[in-house]
């Protein structure tokens, strides 16, 4: 299974903090996104925008990143800190 | 020292660990805080959310990049999360060095990259409800000046 976290408004949109989904081979962050969008209109409102990021294993990383089974991916907006 | 916490922190003390070390002629201290107006006017609260974890990972990394371009003695990097109030104090970079040029440096450079890399995000409070703060053009180009 890969571990799925949401953060800030993403967390807020889609109703939930984290899910698991399986992972299937030459999973890609950008794949394991598609996949989020289909689960309906909150998910697609969540998660469309193209400011969105992606955290591999708590490092940024690119959208063509491919996932394995254990990893820990985050979906949140640009970072607002300081 | 990096700690990510919901508690006050005091600029005396933290001054004081900065500036114990003999060899250390300079301490440049940055506090940011919750101002009233933001992308909403009349500001009166703020609450902070972060990603435990990832959040000391970059905060140590961006440490590591500025002991590489300047000669520090200690840095401090406190961020507060959770809910805060108007005038209340978010965050805490405290950096000593031999020379003030290296701590002034050091300290912006730190703040910088704090604000474009480490998973913070901002909502703030206000007459008209609660808003996700939107991340700036501004601090981003104060990001890339360092990359010239």
């Amino acid at each position: 299974m890969i571990k799925v976290l949401f953060f800030a408004q993403i967390r807020e949109v889609i109703g939930v903090d984290k899910v698991e989904v399986e992972a299937t081979e030459n999973l890609t962050a950008d794949d394991l996104r598609q996949q989020l969008l289909a689960r309906g209109d909150k998910w697609r409102l969540a998660l469309e925008d193209r400011n969105v990021l992606v955290a591999v294993n708590q490092t940024l990383s690119g959208w063509d990143t491919e996932l394995s089974v254990g990893d820990e991916v985050a979906f949140f907006p640009p970072v607002t800190g300081g | 020292m990096i700690s990510v916490q919901t508690q006050d922190f005091s600029v005396a003390d933290e001054y004081a660990k900065l500036a114990q070390d003999p060899g250390c002629g300079a301490v440049v201290t940055f506090v940011g805080k919750v101002r009233d107006f933001g992308d909403s006017k009349n500001v009166s609260a703020m609450t902070l959310e972060h990603y435990p974890g990832m959040t000391e990972s970059v905060l140590e990394q961006i440490e590591a990049e500025a002991r590489a371009r300047w000669p520090l003695d200690q840095v401090t990097i406190i961020h507060r999360v959770g809910e805060l109030g108007l005038c209340d104090q978010i965050v805490f970079i405290g950096v000593s060095s031999a020379h003030r040029k290296a701590a002034f440096s050091a300290c912006e450079y730190l703040i910088d990259f704090l604000k474009t890399r480490a998973p913070f995000w901002k909502k703030e409070t206000s007459d008209e409800g609660t808003v996700w703060v939107d991340a700036k053009d501004a601090d981003q180009q104060a990001t890339e000046q360092w990359q010239r």
